[in-house]
């Protein structure tokens, strides 16, 4: 996976994360044409906003425009929340090995 | 991303904490506890299905979190499994500081591990040559081949013995003396000396017996090795203070140090301090003593 491949396309429901304490689930699903985010959060109030902004910025980084995503965050810091939704769509577009860290991974 | 000074072959490595890189909880603030250097663990802390979400997780922490002067080892999968060399790629790309390769056997393991790390150099554009390597010994043929592992590369800083596999291929059960490791202890010891690398004791795994631990840290100092592999924060405070050198020490080796720079001026090659014979011999242990207490931050002379 070379510089300059992009374009992750959802094939299935994917999930990385768990819900212990400072850990976030997130699950993304294909979904036409819209990106659908919900979030789940005890701190929602606080940190809403800040959470859909950080998973907006990933999706957009790895060229995902068309994804629902589910967001159980347990008190994750953001670098958690980038990991677990990063995961997520590698999982979901049946992508695994030579990862392009420090590309769009960052 | 969190740039990361030059890692040093030589310094301080008395407590050497495992962390699963899996655990978010774990992984966001580990230098606190104070150990000498983390182990971010890809291999048997995380689950098989688990190990991508935990490079996911290890990449994001390395570059974002400021681990301050704690050392940063990434303990990679084993070279029998299929993960090892995307985990070697991760943890260049992070930065970490070296690798931990498991169940090392041979040279040539870590000359392969070499091979990776050095091309994850060139891919990640780090400069050659940073990223340093620590060996564990977990069965009989490792321990025999110890030498050869730890002069297989100019990164080698150290090996470790790894006592749970170690036992197991052995035959013997663990025992408060440590007599079933009694040899492969020595042997260890033995190879990171004559090869002048560090070496570093095996994990104390009973949380409940920290007299157990105790005594095993104390024993494992007198054979000679620099630190010990930890499962658990609360272990790290009894390694330093068992590691720390006493008072009476520091005095002592203070007194060598003076009295051999002054008598070796006057042209006396052999001369006494508080009745004991002391010659050039001496003097490399006074002076670990005193970088020892140096290190500590318990140093309060000027030598």
């Amino acid at each position: 996976m070379s510089k300059g491949w992009m374009c992750m396309i959802l094939k299935k429901p994917a999930v990385a994360g768990t819900l212990e304490s400072s850990d976030v689930q997130i699950m993304v699903e294909p979904c036409e044409g819209k990106i659908e985010i919900i979030i789940q959060s005890s701190v929602l109030n606080q940190y809403g906003k800040q959470i859909k902004a950080t998973i907006e910025d990933v999706l957009k980084r790895m060229d995902v425009t068309e994804a629902k995503v589910t967001v159980i965050d347990k008190g994750a810091l953001d670098c958690t929340l980038r990991a677990r939704l990063e995961c997520a769509i590698f999982r979901s577009s049946e992508i695994s090995g030579e990862y392009p860290w420090g590309d769009v991974i960052q | 991303m969190i740039k990361r000074s030059k890692p040093q072959k030589f310094r301080l490595r008395r407590t050497m904490l495992f962390i699963s890189a899996q655990k978010p909880g774990q992984i966001k603030d580990p230098y606190i506890y104070g150990a000498d250097s983390i182990i971010m663990d890809l291999e048997d802390a995380v689950a098989e299905n688990q190990k991508d979400a935990a490079r996911f997780l290890l990449y994001h922490a390395l570059t974002t979190i400021d681990y301050g002067n704690t050392e940063v080892i990434v303990r990679i999968n084993g070279l029998n499994s299929p993960h090892w060399k995307e985990d070697v790629r991760v943890s260049i790309a992070g930065g970490a500081d070296g690798i931990r390769i498991p169940k090392c056997e041979s040279a040539k393991d870590v000359q392969i591990v070499e091979e990776a790390i050095e091309k994850a150099e060139e891919e990640f554009k780090v400069p050659k040559g940073r990223t340093l390597i620590m060996a564990a010994l977990e069965t009989p043929k490792a321990i025999l081949n110890a030498y050869e592992i730890c002069t297989a590369s100019p990164r080698m800083f150290g090996i470790a013995i790894s006592g749970g596999d170690l036992r197991r291929c052995m035959q013997v059960t663990q025992t408060p003396e440590g007599i079933e490791l009694f040899v492969a202890r020595g042997q260890t010891v033995l190879a990171a000396r004559a090869a002048g690398v560090q070496c570093f004791d095996t994990v104390y795994t009973d949380m409940d017996d920290m007299e157990g631990f105790k005594n095993e840290v104390i024993m494992v100092k007198k054979m000679g090795f620099d630190g010990k592999s930890l499962i658990h924060p609360k272990q790290i405070k009894i390694v330093h203070d068992i590691y720390k050198p006493t008072q009476k020490e520091i005095h002592d080796a203070e007194r060598i140090v003076r009295a051999y720079r002054e008598k070796s001026e006057k042209g006396e090659g052999v001369f006494t301090v508080d009745n004991k014979m002391i010659d050039v011999a001496f003097l490399p242990s006074a002076e670990r003593i005193i970088a020892l207490a140096k290190a500590c931050g318990i140093y309060e002379g000027d030598l």
